[in-house]
């Protein structure tokens, strides 16, 4: 059975009949049996990809592969896969066990012989008191287990869901979240799940492909996403991180220095990216990994520091969100650059500060994360 | 509605007004003819009422000078069932068809859709001259079904495209997804789906061509349907056995129309109705116990 769900995406284009180009040529390879999620702004493609995997749109170019083979022309049904639709699709006239046994009926099965097979997946997914309910009366939590339960009948190699948990509240979402994860462990087949929801993502992928305008950005684990970005616009989409410029000016001992647009100066590690060759870099520092002073505190030089006047302040719980505008170190307000800084809930309490106030942001060269795109760009988080 | 002050706007009584005048012109002459036709054997054709009973009633299936009354229904609804069918078979194969745009939809769209503007009587008068110019004979179930059925299939398909309007895809695409072939789609999914617009067509079929005048005035042939006998019946019928058929005739659209909003409505209860009612609280949805 090893391989059977393994996907491979080979330069994917997809271009529709009006001229949109929907997916600009995706290569991707998903495992088998890994949870992987597709992740983007609406309109990147993402469900589009999910859909020409299924089979319900063809690729204008490309390959799909599904463990091995080509699928290129077969029906949604000869692929192996079956889908999950978003709010789920469920046919509103069947009963719970007969959508489930839908897929049987179809083939054909005879019907004691399909309840039979329905009963033991609805024993599984703990449908069996809601048998004979019809959808309208099943709450969305239940609607989702039917509709994992009415895909999995046929035992697919590939799950793919579109925007599971969107029809959901935020607290079904939560729990439902997890009920996925737990199903795609105890089936071991390979899920392909899209989602706009960032923290969705992180929480159940195994394998995060974030994708912008018909491309993938950068397809890794979860904290490979989150952690070590590798464009700009993963670092802004992903959130928890400040993106910042800056122009190259020196080398020395393994370290780059650049200049920022209002004067700082960074110091970053000197990578394969930081030659004279590219005059601006960007780099991305996370939002819980800088220091946050009152501005007559900071010592001189400023090095990796930037200042500015305290925009919002946000309780959040376990930390608080402090916005700053950014300004140069002499006073004058520069532009819309904001910078986000999270201040552990205890640390931000026992000195407070206020909206207007001037403070200095800094952080450790270690902190620094370099990222390999140009300041492109991106949502703001 | 009521403002802030509790009083009703000058506006609400001068709608109300309205509406009841509109009610009392549809329901006021109809009511006229139900109590005129359940008058004794004296009665005549106008108030007071002379005595009570249902002698019309007798009279209007016994006695030959009344007119052909049996006969003409049982032209009559054999009639409108196959315009009934007909309809709706063509109407949703078409709501079907113009989900997708294809190669003249347009024309053909506003080309159907121009014959519900065309006037009735001319229609009619245009079918039974092709009829004759061709050497065709005429009957109830040849010409007449064919000019009745360009009132019909353009309200058909009128319904149909509201229908399919808010019919969503994914049902099909999740049937197709689930190994379903094209024709088990259509009778497992979509028709079991959009059956309460399927009866509101068919109950439109049924309905416009038991009372088709127009249309069916030049191209019935030889024998009449019920509206052109109860026509010809104003002019040599000077009895309430008019009144008496008047009744009949309504009661039996009114049943016609109350069995299919039942079954409309019994469908929509059965898919939603329950829904609020059984709805576990929010918290609780989700886990195994809400069921």
């Amino acid at each position: 059975m090893s391989g059977r769900g393994r996907i491979e995406l080979v330069g994917v284009f997809k271009r529709y009949p009006d001229g949109t180009v929907a997916v600009n040529g995706v290569n991707l390879t998903v495992e088998d049996g890994t949870y992987c999620c597709l992740l983007g702004p609406s309109g990147c493609g993402k469900t589009t990809i999910l859909r020409m995997i299924a089979g319900h749109e063809a690729p204008t170019d490309g390959e799909i592969v599904i463990g091995g083979e080509n699928v290129a022309g077969r029906p949604p049904s000869q692929r192996g896969t079956a889908m999950m639709f978003q709010s789920y699709a469920l046919f509103p006239h069947l009963t719970v066990r007969d959508n489930i046994a839908f897929a049987l009926r179809a083939r054909g099965m005879a019907k004691a012989e399909r309840y039979r097979e329905a009963d033991a997946v609805m024993e599984q997914v703990q449908l069996t008191a809601l048998a004979n309910r019809l959808p309208a009366q099943l709450s969305g939590g239940q609607q989702q287990r039917v509709a994992l339960a009415r895909a999995i009948i046929t035992k697919p190699r590939v799950l793919l869901l579109d925007e599971p948990l969107s029809a959901l509240d935020e607290f079904l979402r939560l729990q439902m979240r997890s009920e996925l994860r737990l199903m795609q462990k105890q089936l071991g087949i390979t899920f392909i799940h899209v989602t706009h929801t960032q923290l969705e993502a992180v929480a159940v992928a195994d394998q995060v492909v974030v994708m912008a305008q018909g491309r993938v950005e950068q397809s890794a684990s979860a904290r490979g996403i989150y952690a070590e970005p590798r464009s700009a616009y993963v670092a802004r989409f992903m959130g928890g991180q400040n993106v910042l410029t800056g122009k190259f000016e020196a080398v020395a001992n393994g370290q780059a220095t650049l200049r920022g647009p209002l004067g700082q100066q960074f110091v970053l590690p000197q990578t394969a990216r930081s030659a004279p060759a590219h005059p601006a870099m960007t780099f991305a520092v996370r939002r819980d990994r800088v220091r946050l002073a009152k501005q007559a505190a900071v010592a001189a030089p400023p090095v990796n520091t930037v200042f500015g006047t305290v925009k919002a302040i946000e309780y959040q719980g376990i930390y608080v969100k402090v916005t700053l505008a950014l300004v140069m170190p002499e006073g004058a307000v520069n532009g819309a650059d904001e910078f986000v800084v999270y201040v552990e809930e205890g640390r931000y309490f026992r000195d407070p500060i206020a909206i207007g106030e001037k403070v200095a942001g800094s952080w450790d060269i270690d902190d620094v994360h370099v990222l390999t795109g140009g300041p492109s760009a991106g949502p703001v988080h | 509605m009521l403002t802030a002050t509790g009083k009703r706007p000058w506006t609400f009584y001068a709608l109300a007004g309205f509406f009841a005048l509109y009610v009392a012109f549809l329901y006021g002459p109809m009511l006229c003819i139900f109590i005129l036709s359940f008058q004794g054997q004296g009665g005549a054709l106008v108030f007071p009422m002379r005595g009570f009973g249902l002698y019309w009633f007798v009279d209007l299936f016994t006695q030959v000078r009344t007119g052909d009354v049996l006969g003409a229904i049982s032209r009559s609804i054999p009639l409108a069932l196959i315009v009934m069918t007909l309809t709706v078979v063509i109407s949703v194969a078409s709501g079907l068809a113009f989900r997708n745009r294809f190669r003249g939809s347009g024309i053909l769209f506003y080309g159907a859709i121009a014959s519900l503007v065309a006037p009735g009587l001319v229609l009619s008068i245009g079918i039974g001259l092709m009829f004759q110019l061709l050497g065709l004979p005429q009957h109830w179930y040849s010409s007449a079904v064919g000019a009745q059925l360009t009132s019909t299939l353009p309200f058909g398909l009128l319904i149909m495209f509201a229908v399919f309007g808010r019919f969503n895809r994914a049902y099909e695409e999740a049937a197709r997804d689930l190994g379903a072939a094209p024709a088990l789609i259509l009778r497992l999914v979509v028709v079991p789906i959009i059956l309460p617009g399927i009866i509101a067509v068919a109950l439109f079929g049924f309905t416009l061509s038991y009372d088709e005048f127009a249309r069916t005035l030049q191209t019935s042939g030889p024998t009449n349907t019920l509206p052109l006998e109860i026509w010809s019946m104003t002019t040599n019928v000077t009895s309430p056995a008019l009144y008496a058929l008047g009744t009949v005739t309504t009661a039996f659209s009114f049943i016609v129309i109350a069995i299919s909003l039942t079954a409309i409505a019994l469908i929509q209860r059965r898919r939603f109705g329950r829904t609020l009612a059984t709805k576990p609280p929010v918290a609780a949805g989700g886990g195994a116990a809400g069921g």
